[in-house]
């Protein structure tokens, strides 16, 4: 079992943060929930490259050769930190606009507050 | 579609795609034990090549530099998107919204909390610049540092008023450090092409493993991306606030 839980902690995140979404009856939840599912992302690119008894990929006091983890999935994933810090910025900022033009944050509630 | 009717929809699809991600995952190779060969590849051959120790900076701003190039422009873009977006609101606009709570001031910031705010001020500011400068040495690099530095903004924010902040940020500062950090990146990649070989290769002296001035492009690389994110967290958390405080205090802020 514990040959996969990273991978099932992976999969059951993105599940549950994308119910999160279909559920959300605010859109700041929803995008919290989105960011959620996206860190499963982090998990499963970290989970691939790690190796049993490997250090970080960092040879500054251990000499090259030591066992380290993939450096490749590291850089990914700062790729994917980086990326998410932004998507979730923007979307904060059209969820701002849809607050102030729709009166609420309540998607079920969209054209139904005021025009 | 009512809620429910969407729940059920979702639990339905939810439980394919989790059966299908199960079948996929199983058969990953087991947790720990690592079968590609690029990771171990590069672990070997980087810290040579590249005379940067930190291999995941060798690699994402070095052998994968293109990459993170279209990285820096999706937060260039997406900082550019956010002030847009908050900037035509405040033109359509003009009348102050109704104060939701006249009667109540916001409380004044405690002694504490400023004290603390602008101790830490300097320190952050030094940590941040230390991880941009040692990204090619040891875990950090431009992006780290670039937020680290921006929170030394949000920290000037904590410890006094909103007006401190735009004093030590100007709107005109920030922009400039977004747009030369994100121009800068292309610039260093244009070294490799005026030097007559590929886009964003490593052209500058290597140096030796572990000194600070070594790793050719890639330190100048993390300085370029330290300021564009430096620059664009300001400019983001500037933009919302300047929402906030347009809300609390109409007229205070223009």
């Amino acid at each position: 079992m514990l040959k996969f839980l990273p991978y099932m902690v992976a999969a059951w995140l993105l599940l549950v943060g994308l119910y999160g979404i279909v559920t959300s009856r605010n859109l700041v939840h929803a995008i919290t929930c989105l960011s959620v599912a996206q860190s499963s992302t982090y998990i499963l690119l970290l989970s691939v490259g790690f190796e049993r008894g490997g250090t970080a990929p960092v040879f500054l006091d251990v000499p090259v050769g030591t066992r380290a983890v993939d450096p490749v999935v590291g850089a990914l994933t700062l790729t994917d930190v980086v990326v998410g810090a932004t998507v979730s910025a923007l979307l904060l900022a059209l969820a701002v606009q849809a607050q102030k033009h729709q009166g609420t944050l309540d998607p079920e509630r969209f054209g139904k507050e005021r025009d | 579609m009512t809620p429910a009717v969407r729940r059920r929809v979702f639990l339905v699809a939810a439980a394919a795609a989790g059966a299908l991600l199960l079948w996929g995952l199983t058969g990953l190779p087991d947790y720990g034990v690592y079968n590609g060969p690029y990771g171990d590849v590069l672990n070997r051959v980087a810290v040579a090549e590249r005379s940067a120790t930190n291999v995941v900076a060798a690699v994402t701003f070095d052998y994968r530099g293109v990459d993170t190039m279209g990285e820096e422009y999706i937060l260039f873009a997406a900082v550019l998107g956010v002030a847009i977006l908050l900037r035509a609101q405040r033109d359509e606009h003009e009348e102050p919204p109704d104060e939701d709570a006249a009667d109540r001031d916001a409380p004044a910031t405690s002694n504490a909390v400023r004290i603390v705010g602008l101790t830490l001020v300097g320190p952050v500011v030094l940590f941040g610049l230390y991880l941009v400068a040692h990204g090619h040495l040891t875990p950090g690099g431009g992006f780290q540092g670039g937020v680290v530095l921006a929170t030394a903004a949000l920290l000037v924010y904590l410890s006094g008023e909103y007006v401190t902040l735009r004093r030590v940020s100007p709107e005109l500062v920030t922009d400039v450090a977004e747009s030369v950090g994100a121009a800068s990146y292309v610039a260093i990649g244009l070294l490799g092409v005026a030097a007559g070989t590929a886009f964003l290769a490593n052209v500058l002296p290597l140096g030796q493993p572990g000194q600070l001035l070594s790793a050719g492009t890639i330190l100048p690389i993390n300085a370029a991306v330290g300021l564009e994110v430096a620059g664009g967290f300001v400019l983001l958390l500037s933009e919302f606030l300047e929402q906030t405080l347009v809300i609390r205090r109409p007229g205070e802020v223009t």
